[in-house]
């Protein structure tokens, strides 16, 4: 594939609101989990739950998208000036010619949940005050952002559980290629839920703990929330050195089971080679790989061997879901981000929590940070249905 | 600007009183009168057993027309990228679900929440056949028949591949469906691939986003249903594909703009 820029990104997770507060914790190795008190979870879990979602307000005229979901998109448009920067991008391009690719699992259910406590006695019904297409939908989160950013393109939600806001960049870099638009608002926004938190907790795959992945004592995920978005452009005649680009996405699927990687991760290590291939990369252009490293057994250890098949036992990698929580539909777009501010400032974050590597899981697993000059990276993303989806950013000039 | 050119290869179909694309046929021709009675969804047969217990409906629809489009076209699943594209995903799962958290004791069943995926259909679509190609879930509201096909003929143009777009709805039950009312299942599939060169017996398509509002249809029942199922938004262009003529359709896409679809 062509490269694409990726002009401009920003991230709110439970590590920090935008790219300096995201690099400082990351540099810090501090973990944004935190024994889950949100809403009425009365699970021994923890969570990464976003300060301040319930103050934000959305404008009156979009007051009908009211919902946790797009009060956290909200934040995330307006950290690092991203949403004034997608206006200059409509400006240059023209609104028609910006698109809207976001990924989510569970858009605004929490509105749905919150309002079946309400349902009339009487009648059986919904409350009045319940939307079900600025919120329920999970169209609502594409719908918000784009008429937040007046933006016109093409626009739609990728929904295919913890792999979407991975696979938005390669129907948004489609639409590029095939011309439909010269950029694309592309991200993730996820946010917490009861469907998500017990549903999870109901597989037995929720840890007690700040999750651990990788670690031999590694016990399950820690849910959090997220909004990650960056704007892809068309490559101009020549990028500034140092400018992050997508060189690479690569998908696939298992075929296997529902909830349960292939064990030998054939569809991971499919997702990878097809990224490489897309890059026209070799495993050892790889300078690091942010694992989708979830931290339940299962998981970990599928990831492993395909990474062991695709990059050896060499290349180094870490999974960031020990800080930032596993945002689930957010995640590929958040380690995206997390990618891009490495290779912007020659940066592998440590994974966080592990300390006990699994040596049966044999990569060279990153518990500390590690400094040195990043040219290119790959990035995991795997869900619920054998999804996935891989994507290789790099650094020009 | 990318022309963007499919051929169709195979085309299912499932809906209130159409039970596969060639006995539907001759009724969205108008040819006979179409007579809508209650969808009837088959048994997701190609899924293993413990499967097949599991997948609700809306699951059994997207299989039964992805079926229907391959076997139709005669082409292998096993290698097909796949484009799934459904409004609502599955409301009953999602209303069962949303009962649960209401209760005291909140307690989910793992089954139910890993069907709860938008990509539920996708998962098992890949379990059912083998197909292990990249596969894809969307949602558009509305518009998630056009944004499928978009991203479909998208998929065929640039990657040169075949690709198997399925979209599907279903109906909400209460109290879901006083907020959201979608009339009954309906489901379409097609398989789509690069136009082959010198073949004119092949139906191709054109695909582009047009300012002009999508195409009603004359028979008030088809216009009925291609307004209350978000999937039946795709009838101009199943009515078209039955006429088996040239000409050119709208589809409803987002903003009152449309997929215009020229059928070649």
């Amino acid at each position: 594939m062509s490269p694409l820029l990726l002009s401009h990104y920003t991230a709110v997770s439970c590590i920090g609101r935008g790219k300096e507060a995201t690099l400082a914790s990351l540099r810090e190795q501090r973990t944004g989990l935190r024994p889950c008190t949100f809403e009425t979870v009365t699970l021994d879990t923890c969570t990464g739950e976003v300060d301040g979602v319930d103050e934000q307000r959305l404008p009156k005229a979009l007051s009908h998208f009211d919902c946790r979901n797009n009060r956290l998109a909200q934040l995330g448009l307006h950290e690092d000036g991203f949403a004034e920067e997608v206006r200059r991008s409509a400006a240059r391009w023209g609104a028609r010619r910006v698109g809207v690719f976001l990924g989510t699992s569970t858009s605004g259910i929490l509105q749905t949940e919150l309002a079946y406590r309400r349902i009339s006695p009487a009648d059986g019904s919904l409350p009045d005050d319940f939307d079900y297409v600025g919120t329920h939908n999970s169209f609502s989160a594409a719908d918000f952002v784009r008429q937040a950013l007046q933006l016109e393109g093409p626009a739609v939600v990728v929904s295919s559980a913890c792999s979407s806001s991975a696979k938005v960049f390669g129907s948004a870099r489609r639409m590029i290629a095939a011309d439909l638009i010269d950029a694309a608002v592309v991200g993730g926004v996820d946010s917490l839920c009861l469907t998500t938190l017990y549903g999870f907790h109901a597989l037995q795959l929720t840890s007690r703990r700040p999750c651990r992945p990788f670690d031999l004592q590694r016990d399950g995920i820690s849910i959090s929330e997220a909004a990650a978005f960056a704007l892809l452009e068309r490559m101009p005649q020549s990028a500034d050195p140092g400018a992050v680009l997508l060189l690479g996405v690569g998908e696939s699927s298992d075929a296997y089971h529902m909830s349960s990687p292939h064990p030998e991760g054939l569809g991971a290590r499919a997702a990878m080679v097809a990224a490489l291939e897309a890059a026209s990369l070799e495993p050892g252009d790889i300078d690091y790989v942010n694992l989708h490293g979830t931290g339940t057994a299962t998981n970990d250890s599928a990831e492993s061997r395909a990474v062991r098949a695709v990059f050896g036992t060499s290349t180094p990698g870490s999974s960031t879901k020990g800080a930032t929580g596993h945002a689930l539909g957010a995640a590929g777009a958040l380690e995206a981000v997390i990618c891009s501010l490495g290779l912007q400032n020659d940066f592998m974050p440590g994974g966080v929590n592990t300390t006990h590597l699994d040596p049966a899981l044999g990569i060279d697993y990153l518990l500390e940070n590690r400094r040195g000059p990043l040219r290119r990276v790959l990035s995991n993303s795997f869900g619920f249905g054998g999804t996935n989806c891989s994507l290789v950013l790099g650094r020009a000039g | 600007m990318t022309e963007l050119v499919a051929r169709i290869a195979g085309v299912g179909l499932l809906g209130p009183g159409l039970k596969d694309w060639p006995s539907a046929r001759a009724m969205l021709a108008g040819h006979t009168p179409f007579a809508p009675e209650p969808t009837i969804v088959p048994v997701a047969e190609r899924l293993p057993p413990a499967e097949r217990r599991r997948v609700g409906r809306i699951v059994r629809l997207a299989l039964g027309v992805g079926m229907q489009a391959t076997q139709g076209a005669g082409v292998d699943p096993t290698t097909l990228v796949s484009v799934f594209s459904s409004s609502g995903g599955d409301g009953q799962n999602c209303h069962e679900i949303c009962q649960a958290l209401a209760q005291d004791d909140r307690q989910l069943s793992p089954t139910r929440f890993h069907n709860s995926v938008h990509n539920a259909a996708a998962g098992y679509w890949s379990i059912a056949t083998g197909a292990t190609a990249p596969s894809n879930a969307l949602c558009a509201f509305d518009a998630s028949f056009a944004s499928g096909l978009l991203e479909a003929v998208t998929l065929v143009s640039l990657d040169r591949t075949p690709v198997l777009l399925v979209a599907y709805d279903a109906e909400y039950p209460p109290p879901l469906n006083q907020k959201r009312y979608i009339a009954d299942a309906f489901g379409v599939a097609f398989v789509l691939t690069p136009p082959i060169d010198g073949t004119s017996s092949s139906v191709r398509i054109r695909v582009a986003i047009s300012d002009r509002p999508g195409g009603a249809l004359s028979d008030p029942q088809l216009e009925h249903l291609r307004t209350s199922i978000p999937a039946a938004r795709s009838l101009p262009l199943l009515v078209q594909l039955a006429r088996q003529v040239p000409g050119r359709v709208g589809v409803d896409y987002l903003d009152g703009r449309s997929l215009e679809i020229e059928v070649l």
